[in-house]
Parts: C-alpha cells; sequence; structure tokens
C-alpha cells in the first residue's frame, strides 16, 4: 500500500507542489466549529478508446482529467466545490466554498491521518500502455474479420476497445488517507444481421479491472463476437412475445440485473436514512423467497465493479443485504452510516472529482441454490426463459422496476422452444422477489459491462446470480 | 451562511476573449504538427446549485468545469483528444495525442471538415444569455418556498427528496483550421421539486420543474412545489387494468420520447450503420399524415438554440416531417457523406424542434379516446431502434367514459415504432415547451397494454 501512495502522491501533488503540510492545514480550514467532517478527493485519469466501423479503425480518442472534490458537511448539510487545477490557490478557494455551509467558528485539530491499508485486488499499471498502438488495431480488425466469418448474413460490425486509468487520493478530517490505482478495460461488439429484409443487432461485450491481454486474448475476444452474431442470428427467427403475467426463468449471470433493480437500489443508504424507499424501515422482515440471500461484494478480484477501498476510503468489503429472504442490511457510505449510527460498508463511490459521493453498489449478485437449471426448465409447464438483458430501472419509493429482455424463449411442457421478441419485465421489488421458487446451482457473474447510473452520476458495477424462477411477473410483449 | 458565492463573481463574458484565444492557439498548434486540418471545441461552465429537504438546507454545490476536445486530420486519417486541464503543456501533450492517434486510424474517404461555405458569416444573437445574480442564501430561500408550498398541498404529502435551484452560466467555442471560429454565451436555471405521498397502499412519489435561459421566465417556486405535490397525490392507489389491446394517451412530456425516438431512427449515424426501422425512408410515409416535424434553431432564449451544429455548420428552419412524409433526415457532415447527401447542419442533434398536427383541447381528446391508457411516465429502455420495437414500463391513469378514472401502475405497453407513428391520431394543445422537443400529447391508437 505505502508505495502505491507514496505514487499516487508524486503523480497528484508533486507537479502542483503540494505536500502533506499543506494539505492538513486545508482540512484544517475545512473543520471548523460546526463542520462534522471535510475531505478532499484528488483524481487523475487517462481513458483512450478505440472503434473500428465499416472494416476500418476509424476513429481513436484519448483524455486526460484532473481535479479535486472537496466537501465539508455539518449535520445534515453538505458544501461541495470542485477544481480542475490542481493548485493550492484554487485549492483554496475550493474549500473556502466548501465550507461555506457552515457558520465561521474555531478550527479544531483534524485528527492525525493514518494510510488505509486495503488488499490489492488489481493490478496498478495503466492498462492503455499494456498494448502498443498496433496491437490495438490489429486486434479490433481480427475481431471485424472473425465476426464477419461466423455468418454470411452479418452487414454490419462495430468494435470497440477501451482502457482507462485512475489514479486517487482522499483524505479527510476523521484521519483517512486512501489512495488506489484502478485500470479499467472493455471490449464491445455490435453486429447488424439480415436476411429476407429483416434486419437484427447483436451486442457481447466484456472487460473488467486489469491489463488489456484480458480481452486481447483471443479466446475472449473472438468469444465476443461469435457470441454477438449468435444473439442477432437467434432475434432473426424471434416471434411476438406474449403480454401479461406469467412464470419467467431467468439465466445465470448478466439478468442479475433484476437484483440491481428489484432490491439494490432501494437498499442504498441515503434513500433508507430518508425513508423514501420502499425497503424503508424493514429490516428483519421478509422481504423475498427463503431461497434468496442477496450480497454485494467490491472485494472480488479484477471484476468491473470491484475497488479495493472506495471514493471515502473505506475498504471494500461483502455486505450481505439479504439472508434467506430476511432483510439484514443497506448500503453506505460514511455521511448516511453517521446520521444512521452505523457504518460504512465500502460503498461511498462518486463518478469523478466533479460529483459527491453516494451509497452505491458494486457488484451485486445471488448466491448459489440447489436446483439444477434443467429442473428448473422442466418445471415449467408455460413460461418465459430469458438469459439476456438490456438494461433496467427502478422506482425506488413505489418499488416498480422494469429490466428489457433482448434474448427470450418460450418455454412449453418444460422445454425451451422457439425464440421470442425482446420485451419489458415489470413488478413491484419486493413482490417479485417473494415469488422466487427456485434457484439454481450455477452462480455466474456478468462479463463485465454495467454501468449503472444514479442522479446523474454513472459508474461501472457488476452484477450476477445463478438461474432463477420467478412464479408470476408481468411480460411486457405484444401478443395479448 | 457568512460566505458569499464565490462563482457570482465569475462573468463568462470577460473570460470568453481567452477562451477564443486558447482555440486559435490549439487549431495552429495542430497546423505545427503537420495537420492537414484540425477542428477544436472548448467549454466553459460555471454554476451553483442547492438543495433542501424537509425544510433544511441539504447541499450547496459550485460547479466550474473547462474541456476542450480536438480532432486533426492527417489526409484522411483521424485522431481526437481531449482534456479538462487547461495548462499549456497539457494541452500541447493532448493536441500531440490526438497526433498520435491518427498515425494509427485508417484512412476513411468520408473524414474532413465541412465545407467553408456551409460556415454561419455571421451570428445571429439568440439572446441565451441571462446570467441570473444570485447567491447560496437566496437560492435556498426558494427552493424552500417551492418546497413548502408542496409540502402544505395535501395532508397526505408525507415525505419529501428536496427541492432544488441550480444556476448555470456557459461559453462554447468551437473552430476549425478554415479560419471559422464561432462562440456563444448561455445562461440556464432551474427549480425542481420531488415529492413522497402516503396513504394505506403505500408510497409514491412524481415531481415538477421549471428551467429557462431567463430567470424571470421561470415558473413560481409555489406553482412548481404545489405540482409536484397534486402529482404525488394523483399516483396514490393505483390499481392494476386487463391485460389487452388498447388506445393509448402519452402526456406531453413522455411523447417527446416518441418523437426522439423517430429522430434516431432518421438520424444519419443509424442509416449509415444499417440500424434504423426507417432505412430509405426519405419521401415516404411514416407518420399520420396530419403531422409535421418542424425545426427552428434560431428562436430566441430557447433550451435548444444554436447559430451552428457541432461541425461549424449554420443552423437553419426546416421541417423533418411534411404532412406525414420524411421531408430530411438528421444528418452531420460525416454521415451525409456517407449517404451521399449534404449536411443538414444537425451534428450533434436537433434545435427546438415542434410537433404539429390536428390538436384537441386535453378534455376533448379523452372524450375521443373513449377508453385506455393515459401515460405519465415511462420506465426502461425497452426501444429497438433495428426493428422499431416497443416494449416499456408505463405509469398514468385508467381512462374511462372519456375521463381520467384511476392511477395505474405496474402496467407495460408494447408495438412497433412504425405503426406507433402511423396511428397518432389527435394532438392535444398542451405543448412542453421547456425542452429541445417540443411536443403536446399524442393519441396513438392502439397498443397492447400488459398487467397482471
Amino acid at each position: 500500500m505505502s508505495d502505491l501512495l507514496e505514487e499516487v502522491q508524486r503523480n497528484l501533488w508533486a507537479p502542483a507542489e503540494i505536500d502533506e503540510r499543506e494539505v492538513e492545514k486545508l482540512l484544517g480550514r475545512l473543520s471548523n466549529g460546526a463542520i462534522d467532517f471535510g475531505e478532499l478527493f484528488f483524481q487523475h485519469q487517462r481513458a483512450e478508446s478505440w472503434t473500428l466501423e465499416d472494416e476500418i479503425v476509424r476513429e481513436g480518442s484519448f483524455s486526460v482529467d484532473r481535479g479535486v472534490g472537496v466537501r465539508a458537511v455539518s449535520g445534515e448539510k453538505t458544501g461541495f466545490a470542485y477544481t480542475e487545477e490542481i493548485s493550492l490557490s484554487a485549492l483554496m478557494s475550493a474549500t473556502e466554498a466548501a465550507r461555506s455551509i457552515a457558520r465561521q467558528g474555531q478550527n479544531r485539530r483534524v485528527a492525525a491521518s493514518h494510510p488505509v491499508q486495503a488488499e490489492r485486488i488489481y493490478p496498478m499499471g495503466d492498462p492503455i500502455d499494456s498494448l502498443s498502438e498496433e496491437a490495438k488495431v490489429a486486434l479490433l480488425q481480427r475481431v471485424d474479420r472473425a465476426a464477419r466469418a461466423e455468418d454470411p448474413r452479418v452487414k454490419e460490425v462495430t468494435v470497440r476497445l477501451s482502457a482507462s486509468h485512475e489514479s486517487m487520493l482522499v483524505v479527510a478530517t476523521d484521519g483517512t488517507l486512501g489512495a488506489d490505482m484502478r485500470p479499467l478495460v472493455r471490449m464491445d461488439v455490435s453486429v447488424i444481421v439480415e436476411h429476407n429484409g429483416r434486419r437484427e443487432r447483436g451486442f457481447a461485450g466484456g472487460g473488467g479491472r486489469s491489463p488489456l491481454s484480458r480481452v486481447a486474448d483471443d479466446d475472449f475476444a473472438m468469444g465476443l463476437a461469435s457470441e454477438a452474431v449468435r444473439t442477432a442470428l437467434v432475434n432473426l427467427e424471434a416471434e411476438p412475445s406474449p403480454a401479461g403475467a406469467m412464470t419467467v426463468v431467468l439465466g445465470p449471470g448478466w439478468p442479475g440485473v433484476l437484483l440491481h433493480e428489484a432490491v439494490g437500489h432501494g437498499l442504498e443508504g441515503d434513500f433508507n436514512r430518508k425513508g423514501t424507499s420502499a425497503f424503508a424501515n424493514r429490516i428483519g422482515e421478509q422481504v423475498a423467497s427463503p431461497l434468496c440471500t442477496v450480497v454485494d461484494d467490491g472485494s472480488i478480484h479484477g471484476r468491473r465493479g470491484s475497488l479495493s477501498l472506495d471514493d471515502e476510503g473505506t475498504v471494500s468489503q461483502e455486505t450481505v443485504l439479504i439472508e434467506n429472504g430476511i432483510l439484514c442490511g443497506y448500503l453506505q457510505d460514511k455521511l448516511n452510516a453517521r446520521l444512521m449510527n452505523t457504518q460504512s460498508t465500502g460503498n461511498g463511490r462518486r463518478q469523478s472529482y466533479a460529483y459527491l459521493p453516494m451509497p452505491r453498489m458494486t457488484n451485486t449478485f445471488m448466491r448459489a441454490g440447489k436446483h439444477d437449471p434443467e429442473e428448473i426448465i422442466a418445471s415449467v409447464k408455460k413460461g418465459i426463459y430469458a438469459v439476456n438483458f438490456g438494461g433496467g430501472q427502478v422506482d425506488i419509493t413505489s418499488g416498480q422496476f422494469v429490466f428489457s429482455m433482448t434474448e427470450a424463449y418460450l418455454i412449453e411442457n418444460g422445454r425451451v422452444t422457439r425464440p421470442v421478441k425482446g420485451a419489458t419485465l415489470i413488478g413491484s421489488g419486493p413482490e417479485v422477489m417473494t415469488r422466487i421458487s427456485m434457484v439454481g446451482n450455477d452462480l455466474k457473474l456478468d462479463e463485465g459491462v454495467g454501468v449503472c447510473g444514479k442522479d446523474g452520476q454513472s459508474i461501472p458495477v457488476g452484477v450476477g446470480q445463478p438461474t432463477l424462477k420467478i412464479d408470476e411477473v408481468t411480460v411486457g410483449g405484444t401478443q395479448a | 451562511m457568512a460566505k458569499e458565492n464565490p462563482n457570482s463573481s465569475i462573468d463568462l463574458s470577460e473570460r470568453a476573449p481567452l477562451l477564443k484565444k486558447l482555440v486559435a492557439d490549439i487549431l495552429e498548434e495542430a497546423v505545427k504538427l503537420g495537420a492537414s486540418a484540425a477542428e477544436v471545441s472548448a467549454s466553459e461552465d460555471v454554476g451553483l446549485s442547492v438543495t433542501v429537504r424537509k425544510g433544511e438546507l441539504e447541499t450547496v454545490e459550485f460547479n466550474q468545469d473547462r474541456g476542450f476536445g480536438i480532432t486533426l486530420y492527417f489526409g484522411q486519417r483521424k485522431g481526437s483528444a481531449s482534456t479538462s486541464d487547461s495548462s499549456p503543456e497539457v494541452i500541447a501533450r493532448t493536441v500531440q495525442a490526438a497526433a498520435n492517434i491518427a498515425r494509427y486510424t485508417q484512412e476513411d474517404a468520408c473524414n474532413g471538415l465541412a465545407k467553408p461555405e456551409l460556415m454561419p458569416e455571421a451570428l445571429v444573437d439568440l439572446d441565451l444569455y441571462h446570467p441570473w445574480n444570485t447567491d447560496a442564501q437566496a437560492a435556498e430561500a426558494l427552493a424552500l418556498a417551492c418546497e413548502a408550498a408542496g409540502l402544505n398541498h395535501d395532508s397526505r404529502i408525507k415525505n419529501s427528496d428536496g427541492a432544488q435551484v441550480s444556476v448555470q452560466q456557459s461559453s462554447r467555442v468551437y473552430g476549425n483550421s478554415h479560419g471559422f471560429i464561432g462562440h456563444y454565451l448561455s445562461t440556464r436555471h432551474g427549480m425542481s421539486c420531488v415529492l413522497i405521498a402516503e396513504d394505506d397502499n403505500g408510497m409514491q412519489r412524481d415531481h415538477w420543474y421549471t428551467t429557462a435561459r431567463d430567470p424571470s421566465l421561470l415558473e413560481t417556486p409555489e406553482a412548481v412545489g404545489k405540482e409536484a405535490g397534486r402529482r404525488s397525490v394523483a399516483r396514490l392507489s393505483p390499481r392494476k387494468v386487463p391485460t389487452g389491446h388498447f388506445p393509448v394517451l402519452f402526456c406531453p412530456q413522455m411523447s417527446s420520447g416518441l418523437v426522439s425516438h423517430f429522430l434516431g431512427a432518421i438520424s444519419g449515424g443509424s442509416l449509415y450503420r444499417n440500424a434504423s426501422f426507417l432505412m430509405d425512408s426519405l419521401g415516404s410515409s411514416v407518420m399520420s399524415d396530419h403531422l409535421s416535424l418542424e425545426e427552428e434553431p434560431h428562436l430566441p432564449k430557447q433550451i435548444g438554440s444554436a447559430g451552428f451544429d457541432s461541425d461549424g455548420v449554420a443552423t437553419r428552419d426546416k421541417a423533418f416531417v411534411t404532412g406525414g412524409i420524411v421531408a430530411s433526415y438528421v444528418l452531420s457532415n460525416y454521415s451525409a457523406r456517407r449517404l451521399g447527401l449534404e449536411t443538414t447542419g444537425n451534428a450533434g442533434g436537433v434545435f427546438n424542434v415542434t410537433l404539429k398536427g390536428n390538436e384537441k383541447p386535453f378534455a376533448e381528446l379523452l372524450k375521443t379516446m373513449g377508453g385506455g391508457l393515459y401515460v405519465t411516465e415511462l420506465m426502461g429502455q425497452g426501444v429497438n431502434g433495428v426493428t422499431g420495437d416497443y416494449s416499456r414500463g408505463a405509469t398514468g391513469f385508467w381512462v374511462e367514459n372519456g375521463e381520467l378514472a384511476y392511477p395505474v401502475e405496474g402496467v407495460t405497453i408494447a408495438s412497433n415504432l412504425k405503426d406507433m407513428l402511423l396511428d397518432i391520431q389527435y394532438l392535444g394543445d398542451d405543448f412542453d415547451l421547456r425542452g429541445n422537443i417540443r411536443t403536446p400529447s399524442v393519441l396513438v391508437g392502439e397498443m397492447t397494454v400488459a398487467s397482471n
């Protein structure tokens, strides 16, 4: 940890000729009489992406962003300012702006800072430099050729390779001194297939916190190409989807977006502190079927949603949200934990220095059950088997959530038969979770493409689940 | 609250010459590096937003952003880079990064700047810059008044997710190696309120907002708070409805989504990628024949107004749809070249688009409809732009005998956009003019409504 901390300090502080003494003084300014908590969040981020379209690598872009977010908290009040200029004078004026929420008072002593010790769960290096430009371009071209070779009905192929590297350092009046270096890579393949005048799109993507070698690996990259083509071809044959309430079996992995929407958001600390979530004040109650145990775990090695420590310097952990159907925990950042008299669960996250942190998910998934997936499908007389989804959304107050199938099949008499078109599933989180009647033994995490939006802030997240059977949920097809 | 808003002293109009000079310097740097053409966009924003909740100040946020985006062309190859850091060394490195990328990208015959004669000769004053001389305390007082009006509106309003006031200034420069440098200043201010009503059947939230370039055109805090309250209470005790085929009426805030799906389908990017359900639709009838869709980029004080697009091409009035027929695609310089057409001045999107057609007052619209679903909120991303297949979660009201009967939640509405656009029977006269896509209520003859 300490060499990482030193390297991040060198990157973020040295160019501006800032050292620990000055940062301590700024914290002192932030910590006057009426302020409970103050924090400086330094960040530097590099990002690069390459796009192949129409068989040529036609676009590449690079960006670099740096800045500092300054926060002062007094009771439930927060003052926040930021600057893209890392200099003492810019930091002073951001500090003054942030502390303007509280009346002037005596400066208090700031707790002595102690470096946060966190296990490294991804490599420190910048993935942008982990592969040469020639190799990146060649990789995109190989994936394009592989996708086109899959089937003559493939008309368009778009391949995108992205890599970014974030250095962050957080210091706070509670003595926190935390730093992290976070790589993130991703490859996306999107295809259009056409047959007899009908066109369809297929998509596959994946990545995580690793060097580019993870997505540049030929098995992985060509796997994405063939998966994108396969899903497009399935949809080319799809029939209109049924409409109304029915049994739905969800496949393993990415369909775990169910948990993200149906329970995850509703269990974020801020909504529960304010009493605006359908799950507020329900700790200890049965909110899901006893077969369900749902966790959020930011400490899994190399996953897209993972963090060694969160953006407030709290070490990531596994948090059990629902155990055997009983609600047992919320996701907390420092502010909401303090106001609810509990501890942060390491879920304080922000899109960048220019945004305030809030309680957010990391990797959210359901633990495996005991059923064989085939046994689950065999138990359904008539229903839907949904294996791939676009995205979802939730109204945390009413509990209503949706998520949209992009690859689904009919189940007839215990067998998966014909593909049906994409359709939206809708239900109330607390209701749908109690209707989960079978849980598979095939827990899988997603491939690493999730982006979660909340209050205008986007962050990378992961989801996962085993095969699940929901006895009744509304399917928004056209065939009534 | 002893400190004055440190951003209120910043007037972006004073700093505009600096931003323009920076753009000119970057273009010069690009030419030095041997680029055959270059374009640069730069932006600067400052603002303040204040949130209150349950009668107390919750957050005061000061924002101050700068950004530079650079695209270099070496013949038909291009590279792009961007940064938020305006220090000379970082800008030089960013230009270098764009040049480096252009060494590895491949030649694309359609790459390049738009023709110089397409750039505006002079910029019309669109009256977009109206700084609001308010500070955090005054903004807090307005937000408190707004939330209080909402909380007091009805005893069933039991909780609040807060009221917010925001004040923003922005400065935008676009320049390219043809010698064109365009600049405009704008402001955008707003107020919003989110309230939670509760009865024996649970909680419901809804919101309302006002936004304007000129702060004197904002709705009053009381009007915003009351409307948020009215909407939240109206949603209490929702019922289920039967699954079947019914008329669906979209409120103005939701019907703008239909227009934006349509605009996506006739935009160059979807068309040249073969990713649209409206391929080769220019000149074809795709909507009911009473409908037209008009773009007016030069309306004073409007949210979508702009004198040039993100290629530097002058914007102009036009129709995308006339009498239900596609009159123009939505094209940038690049996508136009891909399709063998001329740019429509829509790089980066559309500018003040209004849907027009057979209008009826809302009450008459309900009578004409008879029964069905009035949609006030949509959820999820269930729209397939390639096929037009449409399936989304909906909240709203059931219509019976030509009147709103009771609130509905937990239903989906599904159809195909091609059918829906041709089945738009009437429009309301209740235009929502706050956004870039300006629509009234829209009545679609029939969709599948699913419920449990």
